[in-house]
């Protein structure tokens, strides 16, 4: 597979408000008795979004389609479970942007190209509310630059050079950066004697 | 930086490139799965129009979901049957070997592999579960891994990791009668704290370590994981060989002194350096049980529960939500607390030796009044080495329910759990609130002798104390 670099993502934006938005509530566990992510979509916050009786954003018609979704502090803590930016990602989403996120949340994003970046509270808060007042406009983030712009306006964002560079160059996607070893791959299991020497099981 | 480790020699070997992120990708030897942790990988292999690289180094078996009364097909829950039917179908659309209902080697991944054979001295290991660390008994370097690196690992037999500290942690001396390998490994996390192994691999060493059986390396090298190590391990020796010697997929003939020579030399050397060291006196370890919600909440059975006073700073917060949540009071003795159910089983100990343990102190008594009492072996053929020695008519007559292998009580993915606020005395690794199946659920993690001791008291109970009548012996014909 050659990789697929992310340098853009464009859309409308979605806004949650909340400190510490942990997993489960992305998406209970009572989801983890599945055998595919592919309907995962469907539960992002589901009982936050019953609690709620369709006041939640993720049921308003206006945000259906968004791209972006905008968070406070802490976002993705908690249990460790792929299964929160998989349903975020089958949802719709391809960006989060936030005051600061749970380091199991970032790099499980990354494994799916789906950048994390931070912002000041101040220009967090100030794209929320323009996503609450605006729910139409279209966004454009850019990942080099690490900025959004919209509406004419722009916003700094921030994000660790390692993660930047894996999403600039494609090289986010594990998989493909490990089956791109062929040689090597070959090279060391050619070394490991229980692979050849040792009746292998079977 | 360690060196001369068996980890560092085995990193070494199964080291393919340096990543541009600065990771390791690390060769593969062993894939393990599971119906839980495998259907979304598989899916996304399908969506990627990519195959199982090594399919002879995948191995699968079904454990998590399974019902431990009725294992007919199909599955009452139709969620655990559709889970187990995607498995099927997965191995069977891939060539992996499945060892389903009707292999007579079902059981829990971190049991079958050891008694197959499978896990190997020197070999990486990964499985989509934490207690992973489980086969590191056999000088394996072996760890739980996410969903997507199970897919990583389908598609190119390797993974990209950060290389691991070492801490050696050297226990000497020997265990008193009524002290299991289950109560060092929750001494060890009651001492250095369930995040003190965060970022390190463990070896455990010692002459207490040299004179445990592979079950009780096992059992040790299961709860690593509880001490926040992704993996430990035990440098290979003649038990180790032994234990493998004629298993199914152990080399044979020739190749069998080949590979004793070749595990010989992966073991640590004599001047390893190491991260860090600890070490602990086996004699000063009692029965351990734990009191709160975390297994490094725990105490031996004839402390009181602490008070926060004798906790550090850090730890008191944590302490008062385990006694709201366990309603137990800071300085009451734990032995004595009533107990709802005991459960016996899971990859922690759901051995052969561990249901002799168990059977020691069940044989000629009877498990309490109003108590629900069960022993799920952690394989098919656990359970029937068990029944050709009889001890499931042990248990039986003794008032436990002799169970159909699987994970059952250890977590809450399948009929076994808690209900309400009961109360378990259980020989699995998790303390969590509501791991045992029940929002309110509390667990009591202890060995399998302590289980049966509580069962048939009724009450948390020193082993010990049940022991002098049940000569007690810690080496079976395993
Ligand atoms: S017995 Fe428990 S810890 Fe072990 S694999 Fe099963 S669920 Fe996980």
């Amino acid at each position: 597979m050659t990789p697929v670099p992310i340098t853009t993502v464009e859309g409308r934006a979605i806004a949650l408000q909340g400190h510490d938005i942990d997993t489960d509530r992305i998406i209970p566990a009572r989801f983890l008795k599945i055998i595919s992510f592919s309907g995962l979509g469907n539960h992002v916050f589901a009982d936050d979004r019953a609690a709620a009786g369709g006041r939640h954003p993720f049921d308003y018609p206006e945000y259906q389609g968004a791209r972006i979704l905008v968070v406070n502090r802490n976002f993705g803590c908690g249990s460790s479970r792929e299964h929160a930016p998989q349903a975020l990602r089958r949802w719709g989403i391809a960006a989060v942007i936030g005051e600061s996120f749970a380091e199991i949340f970032a790099s499980n994003c990354l494994a799916l190209g789906m950048p994390c970046l931070r912002g000041e509270t101040r220009v967090v808060e100030g794209i929320q509310q323009l996503v609450q007042e605006q729910p139409d406009v279209h966004f454009r983030l850019t990942l080099a630059a690490s900025t959004l712009h919209g509406l004419d306006r722009h916003w700094p964002l921030m994000i660790e050079s390692g993660p930047q560079t894996m999403l600039l160059s494609g090289c986010w996607d594990a998989t493909s950066l490990l089956l791109s070893h062929e040689n090597e791959l070959r090279q060391t299991a050619l070394h490991l004697p229980y692979l050849h020497d040792f009746a292998p099981p079977g | 930086m360690s060196t001369g480790t068996l980890y560092d020699k085995v990193w070494a070997l199964h080291r393919v490139a340096e990543l541009p992120g600065g990771q390791t990708q690390l060769f593969i030897g062993l894939h393990l799965i599971h119906e839980v942790t495998s259907p979304q990988a598989f899916a996304m292999l399908g969506e990627r129009g990519l195959g199982v690289r090594h399919p002879e180094r995948t191995v699968a078996t079904v454990d998590h979901i399974v019902p431990t009364t009725d294992q007919g097909r199909p599955l009452a829950d139709p969620l655990a049957e559709a889970m187990l039917s995607a498995l099927e179908k997965n191995c069977a659309d891939h060539g992996l070997r499945l060892h389903g209902f009707d292999s007579g080697q079902q059981g829990i991944v971190h049991v079958i592999a050891p008694e197959l054979g499978l896990s190997q001295p020197g070999m990486t290991i990964a499985c989509g579960d934490s207690h992973t660390s489980t086969h590191g008994a056999f000088g394996a370097i072996a760890f739980g891994i996410g969903t997507s690196q199970v897919r990583d690992v389908l598609a190119s037999q390797s993974l990209a990791l950060d290389k691991l500290n070492v801490r050696r942690i050297s226990i000497h001396g020997s265990l008193a009668p009524g002290v299991f390998a289950k109560d060092v490994a929750l001494h060890i996390i009651r001492r250095l704290g369930v995040k003190s192994g965060v970022g390190h691999a463990y070896e455990f060493a010692g002459s207490c370590v040299a004179a445990m059986a592979m079950e009780e390396r096992m059992t040790l090298c299961n709860m690593a994981i509880e001490a926040g190590a992704r993996c430990g391990y035990v440098n290979p020796d003649q038990v180790c060989f032994n234990y493998l010697h004629n298993r199914p997929c152990a080399p044979r003939g020739a190749a069998w002194q080949r590979a004793v020579a070749w595990w010989r030399s992966l073991a640590s050397d004599g001047d390893a350096v190491y991260d860090d060291e600890v070490s602990m006196d086996a004699g000063e370890i009692a029965p351990t049980v734990t009191w709160g919600i975390t297994p490094g909440q725990a105490m031996a059975v004839d402390e009181v529960v602490p008070t926060p006073d004798q906790l550090p700073p850090g730890e008191r917060p944590l302490a008062q939500e385990a006694y709201r949540y366990m309603d137990l009071r800071p300085g009451q003795p734990i032995a004595g607390t009533p107990v709802d159910v005991c459960f016996i089983g899971s990859c922690t100990n759901g051995r052969i030796s561990d249901l002799r343990d168990a059977a020691l102190v069940a044989r000629g008594r009877h498990v309490a009044d109003g108590m629900k009492a069960f022993v799920v072996p952690g394989s098919q053929q656990v359970a029937q080495a068990a029944e050709a020695e009889g001890l499931d008519a042990v248990f039986t007559q003794a008032g436990f329910e002799w169970r159909r292998p699987g994970c059952s009580m250890c977590l809450a993915m399948n009929p076994d759990r808690l209900e309400g606020r009961q109360l378990s005395a259980s020989s699995s690794n998790r303390n969590f609130k509501g791991r045992q199946g029940s929002a309110s659920g509390r667990t009591l993690l202890m060995s399998p002798a302590m289980v049966a001791a509580a069962a048939i008291s009724g009450v948390v109970t020193d082993v010990r104390t049940m022991l002098s009548t049940a000569k007690h012996t810690r080496t079976g014909p395993d």
